[in-house]
């Protein structure tokens, strides 16, 4: 029996959800984080859900989302999954420490908070809440802007746990961390997960953040990321989205970075119904450097929205975006790229590309590239293109022998490969190009496994035609 | 081996080839001369089955088959190649692994398994020393950046990785220094036997020093309004396509 709510009528739910819940919702802030909560929460009563009416929503509407009821769940489910040992993530030589959310609750069999021998800290933000009450705080809501919509603001006031990682100063954590979000619940969960990420001085961290569906379960989450990257200190970040296609994922990331730091972000997304992944870059110090790269391949009546704001706020940076996508069937796929140089940001460096193929008429693309800048001296450039596959391509290739399903997944692959080829970890790099071939051929199912993890980890997969590197 | 009879092309509906009639046999060299916009390419293009073209009238038989109904892909399996005029540069897929599909593909084609990889180089090997190409330029995307000379010297090295029973070199020559020029011509030689039959397009008379056609045909207002020997890419050198225009019937 559903009930058709609109986002207002979830707005009350919501609010009043929150008030009867308010002591175990921040049962272990500090009294800063608990004001910053009612702050927020305040500014969500206020501003509501976003809606079509904003510039930052024109395309991506979240009405048919809320036709559907939702349910919190305010602390973790008693029974513990089995599969926490399916989800470690096996890809040959590829070693990664796996911490896991599991309905947006931090899943371990002991302890929620691990120290590395480096001293790394990983595991339950709530946890950590409670053990580096000090450390988390210093970071903790400091570069999200709760204005920015009502999502954000309701994060803030909602989020009980998700993931935490400490890298202390020089520490270079030798193993990939993979934070794994799974969803498996047969009612519709409304989720919000805050994650924190703390990098040191001159410390190095690759992080693989993969987004899946147990199962075929309507969900509607809401995660909030923070990853603050000290004074030379380098990123790696992989953001990999196979959700199911009654899901709803509306990713916002603040990323914040000082002097001489790295970050390569990159958001390959092979599946999911409605997934806005917005993206937000702080230039803090100068000589930094921002990768911001994404793939997205939609079909059926997806909709993907991807949004980069790339502030340039000191001199002498680097930012490159490139974005691609592949639109099949009624899919639909926005992004809107901005680009702020401010007024003493002078020698920044900064392009931006959003690239579509769009393969049937009933696909819809919007892309708009926006560069705002205020200082003089710069390097900047952005471009969007809507096309087809090249006709003239497709005819050489079939003049060759190649038939014309071949030639199209040719044409697809290579077009999708300049954003794969970016991924600096060949084995990573490698199951992902997979997965992609897969994705094209519309093979990839929602795994019941790790997406990282398809059912025939000893075979990699295979084009009927052979476009392996030889 | 290649039969065209009465063939009548337009594009959008604009009538290009008006009526044309060509016949080559195995063993032979056919060149087709003639001024620009006159078809030649769109005759290139009709053979192997590129699409946008109207057939209003006429035939292509090849090997005995009627030829029009096919997609290009088994045209190619078939053992026709077209040498683009202007080769298509396609970012992201490596000039190695595009060969080593389409080869694999024509052997399917004709039922043998694919060719295991180390005999692949090998044999890719043996064929850029043919046409001199450089070993980094199949390690490329295919085409992608690669000078003029380049592109046409890797449509030869194409040409002899799939060995096809029919050639058409759309203007192989144009844009060619004289020792490309020399280089793509030895390999087009090289590559003859007296199975296999070539049509050499082209606009001037140079190529053919190299390259020394059985047969000459100069194509003129969609149709072809000369045949003859060698001898007959001389005497258009001297007088100019102008003769033709005064020789043609309209
Ligand atoms: N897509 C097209 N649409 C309309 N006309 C075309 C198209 N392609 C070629 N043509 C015309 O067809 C004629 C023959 O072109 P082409 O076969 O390329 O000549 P050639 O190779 O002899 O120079 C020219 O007049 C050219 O303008
Ligand atoms: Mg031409």
């Amino acid at each position: 029996m559903e009930t058709k709510y609109n986002d207002i009528i979830f707005k009350e739910k919501v609010v009043s959800l929150f008030e009867q819940n308010r002591a175990q919702i921040g049962a272990n802030d500090t009294t800063r984080m608990s004001k910053e909560r009612d702050v927020a929460f305040k500014q969500f009563k206020k501003v509501g859900f976003p809606n079509k009416k904003m510039e930052a929503w024109r395309n991506t509407n979240l009405k048919d989302v809320f036709a559907y009821n939702y349910n919190i769940q305010f602390s973790p489910a008693d029974e513990k999954p089995e599969l926490i040992e399916a989800f470690q993530c096996n890809i040959h030589n590829f070693d990664t420490q796996t911490i896991t959310l599991y309905n947006g609750w931090y899943l371990s069999e002991d302890k929620h908070l691990i120290t590395l021998p480096n001293g790394t800290i990983i595991g339950s933000l709530a946890q950590a809440i409670k053990e580096y009450p000090e450390l988390v705080q210093k970071h903790y809501n400091k570069y999200t802007n709760i204005e920015e919509n009502g999502l954000i603001a309701l994060n803030t006031a909602f989020s009980q746990d998700g993931i935490f990682i400490y890298v202390p100063d020089n520490v270079k954590t030798y193993k990939t961390i993979q934070m794994v979000n799974i969803l498996d619940k047969e009612d519709n969960l409304f989720i919000q997960n805050r994650n924190l990420i703390i990098v040191g001085k001159n410390a190095k961290l690759t992080i693989l953040h993969c987004d899946d569906s147990y199962n075929y379960s309507r969900s509607f989450t809401n995660t909030v990321t923070e990853v603050f990257i000290d004074e030379g200190a380098e990123v790696d970040h992989y953001k990999l989205q196979n959700l199911n296609d009654n899901s709803t994922l509306i990713n916002t990331t603040y990323f914040h970075q000082e002097l001489q730091s790295k970050l390569t972000t990159n958001s390959i997304t092979l599946n999911g119904g409605l997934i806005r992944n917005k993206i937000n870059v702080v230039l803090n110090g100068e000589g930094g450097e921002a990768n911001v790269f994404g793939v997205y391949l939609v079909d059926k009546e997806q909709h993907i929205d991807s949004q980069v704001f790339v502030d340039h706020a000191k001199a002498n940076c680097n930012s490159d975006e490139l974005f691609k996508g592949i639109i099949d069937d009624n899919a639909t796929a926005v992004f809107n790229g901005h680009i702020l140089v401010r007024k003493d940001s002078q020698h920044t460096n900064a392009s931006q590309t959003n690239r579509n193929v769009q393969l049937t008429d009933k696909a819809t693309v919007y892309t708009k590239p926006f560069l705002e800048i205020y200082a003089d001296d710069v390097k900047c450039n952005h471009g969007a293109t809507i096309g087809q596959l090249d006709e003239e391509a497709l005819f050489y290739i079939k003049s060759r022998g190649i038939g014309d399903y071949d030639a199209r997944l040719l044409l697809l692959y290579a077009f999708a490969a300049e954003v794969i080829n970016k991924i600096s970890i060949a084995t990573l790099r490698e199951s992902i190009d997979d997965l992609v071939k897969k994705r094209l051929r519309g093979e990839l199912a929602i795994c019941d496994q790790c997406v990282l993890q398809c059912k025939d980890q000893e075979n990699t997969y295979e084009f009927k035609i052979d476009i392996s590197k030889i | 081996m290649l039969k065209i009879k009465n063939l009548h092309v337009s594009i959008n509906g604009k009538q290009i080839l008006r009526g044309l009639n060509l016949e080559v046999n195995r063993g032979e060299v056919h060149a087709i001369m003639g001024p620009n916009g006159t078809g030649k390419s769109t005759l290139a293009n009709v053979i192997a089955g590129k699409p946008g073209y109207h057939i209003d009238k006429g035939e292509i038989i090849f090997k005995g088959k009627n030829i029009l109904e096919l997609p290009p892909e088994v045209r190619a399996q078939e053992g026709i190649f077209l040498g683009f005029q202007y080769p298509v540069e396609i970012p992201g897929v490596s000039m190695t692994n595009f060969m080593r599909t389409a080869v694999n593909e024509h052997r399917k084609y004709k039922g043998l398994d694919p060719m295991p990889a180390g005999e692949f180089l090998k044999l890719m090997k043996e064929k850029q020393q043919l046409v001199e190409i450089h070993a980094k330029l199949t390690n490329r995307s295919v085409n992608e950046g690669f000078s003029g000379g380049e592109k046409k010297k890797n449509e030869i090295f194409q040409m002899a990785m799939l060995e096809p029973e029919l050639a058409i070199l759309d203007e192989t020559d144009s844009g060619l220094d004289i020792d490309a020029l020399k280089i793509v011509a030895n390999g087009v030689n090289k590559l003859k036997t007296k199975d296999n039959a070539t049509i050499v397009i082209t606009h001037y008379q140079r190529l053919l020093d190299y390259i020394v056609p059985d047969f000459v045909h100069i194509l003129f207002d969609g149709k072809i309004v000369k045949s003859g020997g060698k001898e007959l890419a001389l005497i258009l050198e001297e007088k100019g396509y102008e003769w033709i225009k005064d020789e043609s019937p309209n």
